[in-house]
C-alpha cells in the first residue's frame, strides 16, 4: 500500500457529500485517476477521502436551449460516446479523443480534471476557451466562476477545501463554427507538451468572434486576446495565419521543464496554431479536417 | 485508519472482506484473494498491466481503491479462460505469438476483451489507439494487433447469437 492511510466515506446526496467536505484536511475523490497517482506518489495525503462517485445528482449531460451543462461526474468515455455531444459540440469531442487512454477515460471525469487543473490537460483548456462557468457549492452556498478566473496556477483553483465543483456549462455551439483543436504529446495520450484550441463563426468570408487558447505553455491554460484581435473582421489567409503565429509567439512565452525548454515549446505552440488555423479555415463549414 | 467492509463478486463468486481504504484493487486481488495474474507494474496509472474490468469497463485496478469497487463485478485474467479451454482471444494470442515474457499480457487481455465486448468490429487503428494505454516491451505489438483482429471474429458471432 503505497498512499499514507486516510479514512473514507462515500455520502449518497451531494448535502451529504458536502457536509463531509467541511472535515479538516477532507478530499473529494471521483475516478481517481490524477489524485490517486498523487496519493501513491504521497504528494497528498489528505485524512479523509469523500467519494462522490455515486452522487446521481452530480451525474449527465444537459442540453439547454443556449448552454450545454456537463455534470462533474461525466467520464471522458460519456463524453465520446455521447452522440448528441458529437453534433452540438463536436470541440469537446475532438479535444476529449486526445486525454489520456482507453482504460483511465472509463473513470476519469471533467469535474476531477478540471479540478486537479493540470497545465497540460485538454479539458481545461477547452473550458476556458469556450469561456465555460463553473458551479460551485458548499454548505455556505452556490457560486459560478467563469473558466479564465477558475484555474489560477499549476494544479491550483479557486476551490476553497470545503467546495465542490458540481459542473461545467458551455454556451451554446452553432453548427457551422468553425474549430479546429492541435496538441503534441510525444506519445499517445500523454499529457501534450503544447496545445491549442481555436474557434470562429464565419460571416461573408471573414472571421468573427474568434476564440484562440492555448496549453501545456504556462501555470495554466489560456486565452489569448491578442491573437483574436489579429483574426476578427478578416478573412483567415496565409498572411492572416502568419501574423497570428509571430503574435502568439511575441505574447506567450512558454516555461521550461524537463520535457522541453521554452523555445522548443514556442516553436511548437506556433506550428500548432498554424495547423489548427489551416485546417479550421480549410475545411467545409461545420465539418472538421 | 478504520477498515471498510465491502463485497464485490470476482469471476463470478462473491467477496466479502474488510480492508484498510488505502489498499487498490490491484493489491486486494493479488494479496488477498490471490489471483496474482492481475500484474503490477508502474502502480500509478502508465503501464496498464494491472488492467481489469469493472462492471464491463477496462481501468486499471492500481488506479481504483478496492472500497471504490463495492458492490461491483469484476473480472480478471482469470475469469477470460472457459473451463480448461482458452478464450478466443487467448487463443489467438497463443497463435500469433501475440507475447514474449508475458509481463504485459494479462492487462492486454482484459483490455482488449472489455473492448471486443462493447465494439466486436474494431478497426486497426482503434485497436492501436486503445492499446497505447498497454505497455509492452517484447513483441513490437505487430503480432497484438493481428491477434486481436484475429479473435473479434468470435466476438461477432457471439453478438449475434
Amino acid at each position: 500500500m503505497k498512499p499514507a492511510p486516510f479514512e473514507y466515506a462515500r455520502p449518497g446526496t451531494l448535502a451529504e457529500a458536502l457536509s463531509f467536505l467541511t472535515v479538516d484536511d477532507a478530499k473529494p475523490i471521483a475516478g481517481g485517476q490524477s489524485l490517486i497517482p498523487l496519493l501513491a506518489l504521497r504528494m497528498a495525503a489528505p485524512k479523509l477521502l469523500v467519494d462522490i462517485s455515486r452522487i446521481a445528482e452530480l451525474k449527465g449531460v444537459e442540453f439547454g436551449s443556449d448552454y450545454i451543462k456537463l455534470g462533474a461526474l461525466t467520464r471522458w468515455c460519456d463524453v465520446l460516446k455521447n452522440p448528441q455531444l458529437a453534433v452540438q459540440h463536436p470541440l469537446i469531442v475532438e479535444a476529449i479523443g486526445h486525454t489520456a487512454h482507453y482504460q483511465i477515460r472509463n473513470r476519469g471525469t471533467v469535474g476531477g480534471s478540471c479540478s486537479h487543473a493540470d497545465p497540460s490537460a485538454e479539458m481545461p483548456a477547452v473550458a476556458v476557451t469556450c469561456e465555460a462557468q463553473f458551479e460551485i457549492k458548499s454548505l455556505r452556498g452556490t457560486r459560478i466562476v467563469p473558466a479564465d478566473e477558475f484555474f489560477t496556477s499549476v494544479l491550483t483553483t479557486t476551490l476553497e477545501p470545503d467546495e465542490l465543483l458540481i459542473s461545467i456549462r458551455l454556451p451554446s455551439w452553432p453548427s457551422d463554427r468553425r474549430y479546429a483543436f492541435q496538441e503534441f504529446a510525444r506519445r499517445v495520450g500523454d499529457f501534450a507538451m503544447a496545445g491549442c484550441v481555436v474557434f470562429w463563426d464565419e460571416e461573408d468570408g471573414c472571421c468573427v468572434n474568434p476564440h484562440v487558447g492555448v496549453f501545456g505553455v504556462a501555470d495554466t491554460p489560456i486565452r489569448v486576446r491578442d491573437v483574436e484581435e489579429v483574426l476578427v473582421n478578416r478573412p483567415v489567409t496565409t498572411n492572416v495565419i502568419v501574423e497570428a503565429v509571430s503574435t502568439l509567439q511575441r505574447i506567450v512565452i512558454p516555461l521550461d521543464d524537463i520535457h522541453a525548454p521554452s523555445a522548443y515549446r514556442s516553436a511548437l505552440l506556433g506550428v500548432l496554431l498554424e495547423r489548427a488555423l489551416l485546417s479550421a479555415s480549410s475545411c467545409q463549414r461545420g465539418q472538421t479536417a | 485508519m478504520t477498515d471498510v467492509a465491502i463485497g464485490l463478486t470476482v469471476n463470478g463468486q462473491p467477496v466479502e472482506v474488510s480492508i484498510e481504504p488505502r489498499l487498490t484493487l490491484a493489491t486486494l486481488l493479488r494479496r488477498h484473494l490471490r489471483l496474482t495474474g492481475t500484474h503490477i507494474g508502474c502502480e500509478h496509472g502508465v503501464c496498464g498491466a494491472c488492467t481489469v474490468i469493472v462492471d464491463g469497463d477496462a481501468v486499471r485496478s492500481c488506479l481504483v481503491f478496492a472500497v471504490q469497487a463495492d458492490g461491483t463485478e469484476v473480472t480478471t485474467i482469470e475469469g477470460l479462460a472457459r473451463g480448461e479451454d482458452l478464450s478466443p482471444l487467448q487463443a489467438a494470442f497463443q497463435k500469433h505469438h501475440a507475447l514474449q515474457c508475458g509481463f504485459c499480457t494479462p492487462g492486454i487481455l482484459t483490455t482488449m476483451h472489455a473492448l471486443l465486448n462493447e465494439e466486436p468490429n474494431p478497426s486497426e487503428d482503434r485497436i492501436r489507439d486503445v492499446l497505447s494505454g498497454n505497455i509492452c516491451r517484447c513483441t513490437g505489438y505487430l503480432p497484438i494487433v493481428e491477434a486481436v483482429l484475429e479473435a473479434a471474429a468470435a466476438y461477432r458471432k457471439e453478438a449475434r447469437s
